[in-house]
């Protein structure tokens, strides 16, 4: 409605790590000071079903917490690109992880990013960490947030819970970041 | 709003899990016992309510939580609970409904909440938050109202607020009315006279009248006290939109939309459903020309609006039932709409 804050959305495959990587956004948001909102489609989701995060980051107050047109859209898998990509916004940015999007969209008024950010997660060991490439990806393109609060966010998730996986974390976003011209 | 129930003291959490509040219990069930606190996952709702009826007689602050379905079962319990004049916390992340519904957010549990759910003449205190800061600042207010006018207390959110994350600042806990001193707990009477809690008055046969006359002074005083609304625009609206909750959030980018259109509306919030804000109500009344009113129900709140203004000005409607919200497109092209 009124384009005062970005909101983005996070879509793939349950198990793809969509509500994490939104959570990782949403936290690093919150590091800067900014206003953040953050919901997950929730329901019959499944692994292997579809699954989506919507975050809305911004200078000031967020009213309504929905997203239903996003600025970008990051997009991990085929059907979420053809579920999402009619619904972003005149000039808005759709972040595709081409590993696993083989058919480009319809729309010529939007701008692309494309990474193979499940193969790159592949060659870093770790296939699950393609969510976290294309979050690079995404930083790099939008410099919306900036990197080290993202790279403080991914520490600060993973070290309480699982804190081997911080490293090939950050290096997966640090090869999103250079996926990118 | 765990945080904030631990922070205010609560020390005692019994619950059965029913989407989408499960986050609630989870939470509880690892972080109460930290605090020193007791969690029991119940074996029904049931259980769980006549639990708390039995820890806020024992003199524990303490705290349920459900979501529709589950809060219907309650009932019985609650209607208990404000018989005894115990204070409790109970809160409800709404679904849609009826019957089991679905496991979307819903506003549809209005009439449940603010008219009364359980058999008697009573009354609980609502609470309808609308952002997460707010969930932390009133769940911990929650305590101390409970406390204050020994009355149960509700906060009715939805499925939207349970599931959804936003930042909030951690602030120490500081009661916001005075905490009288407990003294009808039964904690054991050794060296004073026993006391008795209990709902059943059968004799003398005017016990019951009695009793009852001095709860409707007792909500009399609540409701001449305690009322609770965020006011948007209304300085010079002529169309004031009416929405709690989550839906008054999804109401803020409309109207803000419609400002920049030149069309002045504004937003009356009631943060607290029972007591009913009426008097924010006819303050607007004298330069609104229109009211519209937008919930997630089929038209619940509605009535208390119009009743708030006498029926003295048309008033809108909008509702979506059956667990959807309405989005700020479809509230903007209301207001368009009614606005003349």
């Amino acid at each position: 409605m009124l384009n005062k804050h970005t909101k983005i959305i996070v879509a793939g495959f349950g198990g793809q790590g969509v509500v994490l990587a939104g959570n990782i956004l949403a936290r690093s948001a919150v590091m800067e000071d900014k206003h953040v909102t953050g919901m997950v489609s929730y329901g019959a989701e499944m692994r292997g079903g579809t699954a989506n995060s919507t975050v809305i980051i911004s200078d000031s107050k967020i009213a309504s917490p929905f997203v239903v047109t996003p600025d970008v859209a990051i997009i991990l898998n085929q059907p979420s690109l053809d579920r999402f990509e009619p619904l972003i916004v005149k000039n808005g940015l759709a972040v595709i992880n081409t590993s696993l999007v083989s058919q480009s969209g319809s729309r010529d008024d939007i701008e692309r990013v494309n990474i193979e950010a499940s193969d790159i997660a592949n060659s870093l060991g770790n296939k699950r960490t393609a969510n976290i490439v294309i979050l690079g990806a995404f930083i790099k393109k939008t410099n919306l947030l900036k990197p080290e609060s993202v790279i403080s966010a991914i520490e600060e998730l993973f070290s309480s819970k699982k804190p081997a996986l911080v490293e090939v974390n950050i290096k997966a976003f640090n090869a999103g970041l250079d996926g990118v011209k | 709003m765990c945080q904030a129930a631990i922070e205010a003291g609560c020390r005692f959490f019994a619950g059965y899990p029913i989407t989408p509040q499960n986050e609630v219990p989870e939470y509880m069930s690892s972080h109460l016992p930290e605090a020193g606190g007791i969690f029991i996952q119940a074996e029904s709702e049931l259980a769980a309510i006549n639990m708390i009826f039995g820890a806020s007689a024992a003199g524990v602050r303490c705290m349920t939580s459900s979501s529709s379905p589950g809060v219907s079962l309650k009932q019985e319990g609650i209607s208990y609970i404000a018989a005894a004049e115990l204070p409790c916390v109970i809160a409800n992340m709404q679904r849609g409904g009826p019957g089991l519904g679905n496991i979307r957010a819903s506003q549809g549990d209005y009439f449940q909440a603010v008219k009364g759910g359980g058999h008697g003449d009573y009354r609980i205190i609502v609470l309808a938050p609308s952002t997460l800061p707010e969930i932390y600042e009133l769940t911990m207010a929650a305590f101390d109202y409970a406390d204050h006018y020994r009355n149960p207390v509700l906060i009715l959110g939805d499925g939207i607020l349970g599931q959804m994350a936003e930042p909030i600042e951690l602030k120490p806990y500081k009661p916001v009315v005075e905490l009288p001193e407990k003294d009808y707990i039964l904690d054991g009477c050794k060296g004073r006279e026993p006391r008795i809690v209990k709902t059943l008055l059968l004799r003398p046969a005017e016990a019951l009248v009695e009793f009852n006359e001095y709860l409707k002074v007792k909500y009399a005083r609540i409701e001449s006290e305690l009322k609770l609304c965020e006011q948007y625009l209304t300085e010079d609206a002529e169309l004031v939109v009416a929405a709690y909750g989550i839906t008054a959030r999804i109401a803020i980018d409309a109207i803000d939309a419609a400002r920049e259109k030149g069309l002045k509306v504004g937003l009356i919030r009631p943060i607290t459903l029972w007591p009913f804000p009426n008097e924010a109500f006819k303050e607007v009344v004298g330069r609104a020309k229109k009211f519209l009113v937008v919930e997630m129900s089929n038209g619940q709140f509605v009535d208390d609006v119009k009743l708030a203004i006498d029926c003295s000005r048309p008033v809108e409607f909008l509702g979506t039932g059956g667990g959807w919200y309405p989005t700020p497109e479809k509230i903007f092209e209301k207001i368009e709409a009614v606005y003349k």
